[in-house]
């Protein structure tokens, strides 16, 4: 219960920021273009950004086990990853919450592909990463 | 006023993240491994963020621009083509292995742990790495 819970407080972030603001939120497009400057469209970005890292240091104090990580994976696993997400979410133009998220939302058919491929993707990687690794 | 708007849309964006349990790589793969101890989290938070995100994606439909700006900036692309495809497989690859997505990986980055900022800092350089080759290149 608390997993639709805290989704509808997704989509509630979501949705503040489009119906005030205009905006999608996603999160890789939003990081992306504060790493390449956009007259104009800078500041609420990185705002957005300040926001979701303060909302981390709010769980941190108030609930910091739910961001603890466990399991088998490596340095190198996070480095790998975090490239291949970053790479990834630039050249697809969107992560869980653009096309998963917002996207599926606004039923659009380019969200709905992407979404399916990067589950399909995840799962096969996740199964691969457990050979690798042992199970979790 | 856009500014604070958007800080508090960060915001509760990360404390619905760290409600659902996203925020834990554990639960994700969890979800992704489809294991007989199979997490279905991760639907149940698509579902209750698609459901309120639904009703006011449709109030946007009839408004004549949002409450603060000129207009809504919806995505402007439709077209279903290799780079979408290509794009999400890689995401879909690195998120899998890692069990982060670029939301819970900054809000992560407030516990200090190196798991986090390992992932968070090579995501910036490669989208970075992607910027600059794809002005060069495509």
């Amino acid at each position: 219960m608390d997993a639709v819970a805290g989704g509808a407080l997704i989509g509630l972030a979501a949705s503040l920021l489009l119906v005030a603001n205009g905006k999608i939120a996603g999160v890789s497009g939003i990081l992306g273009g504060t790493l390449s400057a956009q007259r104009g469209e800078f500041w609420w970005r990185l705002s957005f950004l300040t926001g979701l890292i303060f909302g981390g240091f709010i769980l941190q104090v108030f609930a910091p086990e739910v961001l603890r990580v466990a399991g088998p994976a490596l340095p190198w696993d996070y480095i790998a990853g975090g490239l291949l997400v970053g790479i990834g979410t630039l050249l697809g133009n969107g992560c869980t919450s653009g096309h998963g998220v917002c996207g599926i939302s606004r039923f659009s058919p380019r969200s709905l592909v992407a979404t399916c491929t990067f589950i399909a993707f995840g799962v096969v990687s996740s199964k691969i990463f457990d050979w690798f690794h042992g199970p979790l | 006023m856009k500014t604070i708007v958007a800080f508090f849309s960060g915001l509760i964006f990360a404390l619905g993240l760290g409600l659902s349990g996203m925020t834990r790589p554990q639960v994700v793969k969890g979800f992704l491994d489809l294991g007989p101890q199979w997490n279905w989290s991760l639907l149940g938070v698509m579902a209750g963020a698609i459901g309120v995100h639904g009703i006011a994606f449709r109030w946007s439909r009839r408004a004549p621009s949002p409450i603060l700006g000129p207009r809504f900036d919806f995505p402007t692309k439709s077209v279903i083509d290799g780079r979408l495809f290509l794009g999400a497989m890689l995401f879909g690859i690195g998120w899998g292995w890692t069990g982060i997505c670029p939301g819970p990986g900054l809000v992560g980055v407030a516990s200090g742990q190196q798991e986090f900022l390992l992932f968070v800092g090579a995501m910036i350089i490669g989208m970075k790495v992607f910027q600059l080759f794809s002005r060069r290149f495509l």
